[in-house]
């Protein structure tokens, strides 16, 4: 984003504090803009002179300008599960945050038969992962055309978008791609891809299905050229993929060029390359090797272009060890660096507890937190919860680092009024806190039982500690 | 100098990992990492939960070093190996669009492209990092047959369109003087040898292509063994007979015992250039230093996920042990995938910007502890223990592919030296680090081939 400071936002406000925006102040929504969790048009003022004059409505157009990220942001998909790429402001995190995260879409063909199809989009729909209170889901499908063969690949990519999840249709026959955007233009998929050979073709296609549409070449002149020549085509919608190249020298040029487009975008500034980023993982599976070693080449090439600018990918493998490392990846980039993810203090019932139930306490930190949750409703343990406040510390870290204290502990102990809830006098800390064991006692009176190191292991625990002998 | 290595050994190796035998199977997420089978209760006994929770110190706090056995790091010599068993679907020529079907657009469409020119931006940083010499050769009086240079960085990892990459990151992998804690996929690969830090040392190296090894003497620690220190590093006489690499000394992580184990390695590995781990600001660091000047060490300057605390230990370091600048590695800590690698990561790079941007108190080269990645229970359970969870596939795959993307991703933060221990992580390391380094040649023949082809 151009601007810099609150101060500039605020300039072109209507500087009326009226509270419309929800926020108390004007600069108050203005420093909202900075750090975009506001937007522009959410003061409605603003909006509303707009409407009626032509000099407002300039003043307008001039801030979402100034204020539109830096790489430019692609709708891919409609409804609920629409996808943002690109927004991006930043090449370091820390600098900000990263955005919009890597949108991951995974391969299905057009000759594979469609009980296959239909298995692999289950298993693409179906995916789940808990992590950190909520589940990470997979995004969407790339459809590819192997057939070579129009009335198949619209069939296919019906099929796929009965789904419901975004879609990157590929296919560089124009006649292919057409086809299939006869039959699910409406849900706005991605197509993939013009290239120096079928630009002309894509360019209106882009235009007249009002899709978006990656731009694909390795030349990183001739990547220039084809944005330049899209964008004052009237195509908005660009995505750029600077071609994949797996392994050896490729894969270095690889890095160089996504690096490149990037730092180009945002340290000189450059519009006409300010374009979300796509890299094909899948191309891994084109070297030499059993299925291990390329899906476990793919994985490090995802890996590589999570960290560094990739704002969307495709997947050829749908297996655990490609899957699971890179979503968790994926999530730790793009968590906010400016704040810990952390839930509210207090005390939680788990399971419906009775009175006899055990005790436990964790900390606020949201991954410490969901991940001891989850494990006693896995494991059907019935208790009371009590939540630490370590401002979004774990375990080990806030007790060496003196947030999770004794006297913390008592303190929560009175404010939750857990003694008037059960009948005993026991609480089970983390056994990462064990050496705070004596101090709670002293400090609380209760009897203090040091439990697991990791609440996975709760059920176990419970099974030869729970209810304790006396 | 050293054999090379061809795509076909690198093949060959990973097949070996292809998917083991899951007979041991269990859904139940059971710990496989075991204290010498003894069921232990931590209530009971705080001696035995610190030991337990030294695990995390003990893998981790392996500091280790690094050179190129370039054994496996000419990794893929090849040309074009691709002539893959795909159906070669020829790509089609780009059809001429039947007007009759085409809406008239309303812009006018261009008949050629707009030239444009991409001018790649250059950025240049006016600090570097410092850069540290592992190991002694005889020239030097040693009895290394290689050392192993880690830093001397002007750019961001890997940007060698910015500046070369004047060294590639070192692999170092860990070797205890106890049998210790390890996660089962890990385990097999060394169970034949734990009895013997020389001949663990000796298959790290032979087998495993490690640059080099670091020698844990966990058995220092006051609640274990309590060996003493001057019976502790006959270990480290053993282990130097043994591999000719630079190795690293690593202590218990017992902030007491420490200071003097480390003083009597050096004193023994008097001359090889060896790394001391750790320095830490809670311990008498100053003795550490003063051992390492007197017998021409390198330390490892360790500190927990905070850039303010690394640069104060640092300056002590410098300022107060008066250490010279090439002597010095930083050891900011390690999270795993999933487990505070956002932190480990961003903290990373925030130190190698600032020493890039000409903080001398941050420009050293950064070790990486990537054996902590086994900690996430990704890594090393079962399945998941949680009902809703997707089945997690064998974590046979799983686990090394953890400690891969938690080493990969701090690689690009900027580490130059990581100790690990799954051979295949240290195998798959090595060739990325080659291959965005520009060491190994080759590439597909078609890039563009996965678009067409039936996987
Ligand atoms: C990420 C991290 C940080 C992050 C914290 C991010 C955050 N939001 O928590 C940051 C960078 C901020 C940090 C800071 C510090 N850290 Co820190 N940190 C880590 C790291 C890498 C991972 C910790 C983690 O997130 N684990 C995952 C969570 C989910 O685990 P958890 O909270 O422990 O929960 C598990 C168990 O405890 C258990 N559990 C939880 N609740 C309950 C409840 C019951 C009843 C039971 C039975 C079980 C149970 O089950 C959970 C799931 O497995 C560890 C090293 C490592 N690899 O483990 C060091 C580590 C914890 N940090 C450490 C230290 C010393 C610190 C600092 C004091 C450093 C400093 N000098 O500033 C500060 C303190 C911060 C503060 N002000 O309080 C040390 C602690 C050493 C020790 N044993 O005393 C560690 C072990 C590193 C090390 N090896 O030295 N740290
Ligand atoms: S809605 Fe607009 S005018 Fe009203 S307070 Fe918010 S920013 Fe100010």
């Amino acid at each position: 984003m151009k601007v810099k400071s609150p101060l500039e936002v605020y300039n072109f406000l209507p500087r009326t504090n009226c509270k419309e925006c929800g926020y108390e102040t004007c600069m108050s929504f203005a420093s909202h803009i900075l750090d975009r969790s506001a937007k522009v048009f959410d003061c409605k003022p603003l909006v509303r002179d707009a409407e009626n004059d032509a000099k407002a409505k300039e003043k307008l157009e001039k801030l979402v300008e100034l204020t539109s990220p830096e790489i430019a942001e692609v709708v891919v998909g409609v409804g609920s599960s629409a996808l943002k790429i690109g927004g991006e402001e930043v090449l370091h995190r820390h600098e900000l945050t990263f955005f919009n995260p890597t949108a991951f879409f995974y391969d299905v063909w057009d000759s594979l038969e469609d009980k296959k199809i239909d298995e692999r989009c289950d298993r693409v729909v179906s995916y789940k992962k808990f992590y950190v209170g909520k589940y990470l889901t997979l995004d969407g499908f790339a459809v590819r055309c192997t057939s070579n063969d129009p009335k198949r690949f619209a069939e296919v990519a019906k099929k796929v978008a009965g789904y419901g999840k975004p879609m990157v249709l590929i296919a560089l026959n124009p006649e292919c791609m057409k086809s299939a955007l006869e039959v699910v233009a409406d849900q706005r998929p991605l197509i993939y891809a013009a290239t120096e050979g079928n630009w002309k073709e894509f360019l209106k296609l882009a235009l007249d299905y009002k899709v978006p549409v990656v731009l694909r070449a390795k030349d990183l002149n001739l990547l220039k050229s084809l944005a330049v020549t899209f964008r004052s085509a009237g195509v908005k919608d660009i995505v750029l993929d600077p071609v994949t190249e797996p392994i050896g020298e490729g894969l270095q040029g690889t890095f160089e060029r996504v690096i490149q487009l990037r730092r180009k975008a945002i340290l000189d500034g450059d519009k006409d390359v300010a374009y979300p980023i796509m890299v094909t993982p899948i191309a891994a599976w084109m070297i030499e090797g059993d299925e291990v070693t390329k899906a476990y080449w793919e994985t490090v090439i995802a890996s590589m272009f999570i960290v560094k600018y990739a704002d969307a990918m495709i997947f050829h493998s749908i297996d655990q060890h490609v899957v699971m490392p890179t979503l968790t990846l994926r999530f730790n980039i793009y968590t906010d660096p400016r704040t810990p993810v952390q839930v509210a203090p207090g005390l939680r019932e788990i399971n419906n507890p009775t009175p006899d139930d055990p005790v436990f306490i964790t900390t606020n930190f949201a991954l410490t937190y969901y991940t001891v949750e989850n494990d006693l409703n896995s494991a059907k343990i019935r208790g009371w919860l009590l939540v630490m406040n370590t401002e979004g510390i774990g375990v080990e870290a806030s007790v060496a680092g003196g947030k999770f204290t004794a006297s913390k502990v008592k303190d929560l102990i009175n404010e939750t009024k857990i003694g008037e809830k059960v009948k005993h006098r026991y609480l089970v800390i983390p056994g990462l806190a064990a050496r705070l064991q004596g101090a709670i006692e002293d400090e609380t009176g209760w009897k203090v039982l040091v439990g697991p190191i990791d609440s996975g292991r709760l059920k176990g625990w419970m099974e030869e500690k729970w209810p304790p002998k006396k | 100098m050293a054999k090379k290595f061809t795509l076909e050994d690198f093949l060959a190796l990973l097949k070996k990992y292809d998917v083991e035998v899951l007979e041991d199977v269990k859904i139940d997420g059971e710990l496989e990492i075991e204290l010498e089978g003894s069921a232990v209760d931590l209530s009971a006994f705080t001696a035995l939960y610190s030991l337990l929770s030294e695990f995390g110190n003990f893998l981790y706090h392996a500091n280790m070093a690094l050179t190129y056995l370039q054994r496996l790091s000419t990794m893929l010599g090849i040309p074009t190996p691709f002539q893959v068993q795909m159906p070669a679907i020829s790509a089609p020529a780009p059809a001429v669009v039947p007007t009759e079907v085409v809406k008239v657009p309303e812009v006018k469409l261009p008949e050629r492209l707009i030239e444009a020119k991409f001018e790649a931006p250059k950025v240049e940083y006016p600090g570097y990092i410092e850069e540290v010499v592992l190991g002694a050769t005889r020239a030097d009086g040693g009895t290394r047959e290689y050392v192993v240079k880690l830093g001397g960085e002007k750019s961001l990892a890997f940007y060698t369109f910015d500046k070369p990459q004047p060294n590639l990151p070192a692999i170092a992998i860990d070797v205890f003087d106890r049998p210790p804690a390890l996660a089962k996929a890990v385990k097999v690969h060394y169970e034949d040898v734990v009895g013997s830090p020389s001949e663990w040392a000796k298959k790290c190296v032979k087998k495993f292509g490690a640059d080099m090894v670091t020698i844990h003497l966990v058995s220092t620690d006051p609640l274990l063994e309590n060996t003493p220190a001057s019976e502790a590093v006959k270990v480290v006489e053993d282990v130097l007979q043994a591999v000719k690499c630079p190795i690293v000394i690593g202590g218990s992580g017992n902030k007491e015992k420490d200071p003097e184990v480390l003083e009597k390695a050096a004193e023994v590995a008097e001359g090889e250039r060896v790394m001391l781990a750790s320095a830490t600001l809670d311990m008498d660091w100053q003795r550490i230093c003063e051992a390492a000047k007197k017998y021409g060490h390198v330390v490892l300057s360790w500190t927990q996920m905070d850039i303010n605390n690394q640069k104060m230990l640092n300056r002590y370091l410098l300022k107060r042990a008066n250490m010279p600048r090439n002597s010095i590695v930083m050891d900011p800590t390690t999270a795993a995938l999933g487990y505070g690698l956002d932190y480990a990561f961003t903290n990373m790079e925030r130190i190698r910007l600032s020493g890039l941007k000409g903080d001398n108190e941050l420009n050293f080269p950064i070790s990486s502890g990537t054996t902590n990645a086994w900690g996430a229970r990704e890594a090393w359970m079962v399945d998941s223990p949680l009902e809703g969870d997707t089945p997690w596939g064998p974590r046979e795959l799983r686990g090394p592919i953890w400690e891969i993307v938690t080493g990969l991703t701090l690689s690009l933060a900027g580490v130059d030296m990581f100790m690990m221990m799954h051979p295949l992580a240290v195998a798959v390391l090595k060739e990325v680090f080659n291959m965005l380094s520009g060491k190994t040649k080759g590439n597909v023949a078609d890039a563009g081939k996965w678009i067409f082809a039936e996987v």
